[in-house]
């Protein structure tokens, strides 16, 4: 009981303390579970880190996940993954529930015309980063075009598809590439 | 039934977005224009907060949309929970798949036909996200309606777009957290008053 706890408040404190989660996160995570608690070495929060990413969902939640089966099992990844989920459930609902008495008023209008240019700003630049990771050659290239293309012209198509097809090109191109060599 | 609509829609999210709290974007996007939830504009103020609050991105976006859903069908008690039932749909999955490979850890890692899926998946990532960016630019930095897609720039918030750009690929600024830049574009908006887009 006393592990499970443990791993609640910690990941509680992680989920409270960082901003922007991913690799924000990952400085927070080493000093504590690494450093702190010893649940882990550095070395498996980095692969912890590497399969979290490459496997759907919220980096720090699948961070989370992993430490806490590794403590206590399934219970213990439950209280891990709740702790990190939770501040995020408080503060937003308090900030939501704020805002939505203030949003009529011109001033908050004129904040969030501004922020939202921000935004906008933040979102290119996450193209940006993301292209120069993951677009590796040409196929990768007609593959990101290709989905650009069909989610601008199709709005209401669900990303799923998308993503299973590109799924399915690279399966299938495995073969052709194995062949050549 | 919204709550259980809720549910299928960030379980869906949650099983297929890849790459961390950004790759919830399309999804989100989808999902407003499928249900009409929100429109553009909110989710451009719902990522701000996401980007500017304690916590994992991709948490607090669903968070924030669960609870707007249910603000929109049934008040104060439906909106906390709709965030609940938003972000709990959205960890389940994740839960689920890594309590499997925890156990098969190395050979997850090293498996051939794993890293050839996300080789791949990883463009179409990039691809739905910049359809995200080019939706956010049309809602923060262009007006609605008209016919004269030049008169429809707004000039003081394409000012500010290109100056932020700028600004955040540069060496020393660019190192500077997102939520710096999100207050800067939120005092600039206050002061030329660029709510009335």
């Amino acid at each position: 009981m006393k592990v499970l706890w443990d791993l609640f408040a910690t990941f509680f404190r992680i989920g409270a303390f960082t901003f922007g989660g991913g690799y924000a996160m990952l400085s927070l995570i080493q000093r504590e579970v690494v450093d702190n608690k010893k649940w882990a070495t550095d070395e498996e929060v980095l692969d912890y880190y590497a399969v979290a990413q490459c496997t759907p969902g919220v980096i720090a939640v699948n961070t989370a996940t992993f430490v806490g089966y590794k403590q206590k099992g399934v219970l213990g990844a439950i209280a891990a993954t709740f702790g990190v989920v939770l501040p995020s459930l408080i503060i937003i609902t308090a900030i939501a529930s704020a805002l939505v008495h203030f949003m009529d008023y011109p001033i908050v209008q004129d904040i969030f015309g501004g922020i939202r240019v921000a935004v906008a700003v933040l979102i290119v630049n996450a193209v940006i980063t993301m292209g120069k990771k993951a677009v590796k050659d040409v196929l990768c290239v007609i593959i990101a075009a290709v989905s650009f293309a069909v989610s601008l012209i199709f709005p209401d198509l669900s990303p799923v598809f998308v993503v299973l097809a590109a799924a399915i090109i690279g399966l299938g191109t495995m073969k052709i590439g194995g062949a050549k060599q | 039934m919204i709550f259980l609509r809720l549910f299928i829609e960030f379980f869906k999210t949650g099983l297929f977005s890849i790459g961390g709290g950004l790759a919830t974007i399309p999804f989100l996007s989808a999902m407003g224009e499928k249900w009409g939830w929100f429109d553009e504009a909110t989710l451009g103020n719902m990522i701000a907060v996401g980007e500017s609050t304690p916590g994992p991105i991709g948490v607090n976006m669903a968070t924030y949309v669960g609870y707007t859903v249910g603000m929109g069908e049934y008040g104060i008690w439906g909106a906390i929970l709709g965030g609940f039932i938003a972000t709990l749909a959205l960890v389940l999955p994740s839960v689920i798949i890594i309590l499997i490979i925890a156990r098969i850890l190395k050979a997850f890692k090293e498996n051939k036909l794993v890293e050839r899926s996300f080789y791949s998946i990883r463009p179409a990532v990039t691809g739905m996200i910049a359809t995200a960016a080019v939706a956010m630019i049309k809602s923060a930095v262009f007006t609605k309606g008209g016919n004269n897609i030049l008169k429809m720039i707004d000039l003081k918030a394409l000012i500010l777009f290109s100056v932020l750009l700028i600004a955040t690929n540069v060496k020393p600024i660019k190192k500077l957290h997102p939520i710096f830049f999100i207050l800067i574009a939120g005092a600039i908006g206050a002061i030329f008053k660029m709510g009335a887009i």
